[in-house]
């Protein structure tokens, strides 16, 4: 098909260049910093609910994990040594012209530089159900892409760890269930996880579409400042009696016992078919490393 | 680092020592520990099926499930945190029986594995998942002592100093994850 001269001029006037040198740099530089540098909504939240914990064991762990992140800036000695699975999140304005080659194999070289000069562990292995061999260097990335409006390129950096991430659960709930459904749905995910994710946890949850896209609407709310509520007031109730329950469970810092499982619940929410209700939780350890940067 | 009410103990662990340790014991742990992860588990089993001779002897050692990151230059080891214990889980049963006495982790164990440590006087720590630059701190010598192929995964030999660790399940079928929960769940 051969455009009209009017609209391919338009295109070319607006669209903005971003080279994947450029990309690859700063993929470097947001998991080296991710790895080594816990944000500080995440510190402002432990320290608070070193505040309200009641367990002496539980202060004690939330003590020492608040030590933990002072040890890592100061001595550059990464956070936890599960550097995690390299997820990157790309906000790509329609407008932008990705140029000097193509932009995955821009990402991936960021995620092998990065790892490498940042020490950082290299999890990833190859044929994973079977001979499993380590990739050296952390490659390949988990990639999602969302074209938004605009001209710049938002790139978010997720180093997720396997032993939270190993406690995600999928429920294609029947729409009878309803909320009363998904609550329990949500609160028996941690219940079951126990201590194993890290705890205090952050909840993601999504709840609609189909069964993938909850699962990425649950990693996704993982992004969102800890404690940060739903824009929409009704989601934001549920997001507070599901954290209630949550830490009514007694799990506690790292499962010894105590008044907080989970930091924040964070749900968001997509229409869903007539006949489904799905509902994903993906857990966040308190190692809650993210780091993002505008191009 | 608050060392108060703190049990300082050596590893290699004695039966004396092992009769004192209970659920919920905060424990300090000086002495020389051996990582291994699920892969090392595994061929761990398969050295002992053959009858081949292991890295090293097992009785009365600690294993640690830990896989650190990269040292830099001048560091013993990178970050060095516990990983999930219920991967060694299928594993853990028969290593107890072979004379393995402690083991370090984070999260629950299987009813197979507490009943081994029950039986063979065997402790399972928890240590803090998430704090593995604190942790390295107590790590004082490292060395690969086997299996160096599975990188962060192999073998190795740690001198530790006040490494700090929490009973979870004791040799009287205690367990600080079901305990802790009983006092602070909200029905």
């Amino acid at each position: 098909m051969v455009l009209p001269a009017t609209y391919k001029e338009k295109s070319r006037i607006t669209m903005r260049d971003i080279d994947t040198k450029g990309i690859t740099k700063i993929v470097s530089h947001l998991f080296q910093e991710a790895c080594y540098q816990l944000p500080d909504d995440v510190i402002t939240c432990l320290r608070q609910a070193r505040d309200r914990e009641e367990s002496p064991i539980g202060c004690e762990v939330l003590d020492r994990i608040l030590e933990n992140a002072e040890v890592s800036v100061k001595e550059r000695i990464p956070l936890c040594q599960d550097t995690g699975v390299a997820v990157v999140f790309l906000d790509l304005g329609q407008e932008v012209h990705i140029t000097g080659g193509d932009l995955y194999t821009a990402v991936n070289e960021g995620v092998r530089q990065g790892y490498n000069e940042g020490y950082l562990r290299k999890s990833m292995v190859l044929q994973p159900y079977s001979a499993r061999v380590n990739t050296k260097d952390n490659t390949p990335a988990v990639i999602h892409t969302d074209i938004v409006p605009g001209d710049r390129l938002k790139i978010t950096v997720m180093p997720k760890g396997g032993g939270a991430e190993n406690m995600t659960r999928l429920g294609m709930l029947t729409p009878a269930s309803s909320r009363q459904g998904v609550i329990d749905f949500v609160v028996n995910t941690v219940n079951e996880a126990g201590g194993n994710p890290c705890p205090p946890v952050i909840v993601g949850v999504g709840i609609g579409g189909t069964a993938e896209k909850a699962l990425m609407l649950a990693k996704k709310a993982l992004l969102r400042k800890v404690g940060e509520s739903n824009p929409d007031a009704e989601t934001a109730e549920l997001e507070r009696e599901i954290l209630k329950r949550t830490n009514n469970l007694g799990i506690g810092p790292m499962g010894y016992g105590g008044r907080i499982t989970a930091l924040a619940v964070h749900v968001e929410v997509f229409p869903a078919h007539i006949a489904s209700l799905p509902v994903a939780v993906n857990l966040q350890c308190h190692s809650a490393r993210h780091k993002e940067a505008m191009l | 680092m608050r060392l108060t009410n703190k049990l300082h103990i050596t590893s290699p662990i004695d039966a004396e020592t092992i009769e004192k340790l209970t659920a919920g014991t905060q424990v300090l742990i000086s002495g020389v520990i051996y990582t291994a992860r699920d892969a090392a588990h595994q061929r761990l089993i398969q050295a002992l099926d053959k009858s081949e001779k292991l890295p090293f002897n097992l009785k009365g050692q600690t294993l640690y499930y830990m896989g650190p990151s990269p040292a830099r230059a001048g560091q013993v080891i990178g970050s060095a945190g516990p990983t999930t214990s219920g991967r060694m889980d299928s594993y853990s049963p028969r290593l107890i029986a072979e004379g393995i006495k402690g083991m370090i982790g984070k999260g629950m164990r299987s009813p197979a594995v507490k009943e081994a440590m029950e039986k063979h006087k065997a402790v399972y720590f928890a240590a803090i998942g998430g704090a593995g630059a604190l942790i390295s701190k107590s790590i004082k010598k490292s060395e690969v002592i086997a299996y160096e192929e599975f990188g962060a995964g192999a073998i190795r030999r740690l001198e530790v100093e006040d490494f700090p660790a929490t009973v979870v399940n004791d040799i009287y079928g205690g367990d600080l994850y079901q305990e802790g929960k009983t006092k602070y769940v909200i029905e």
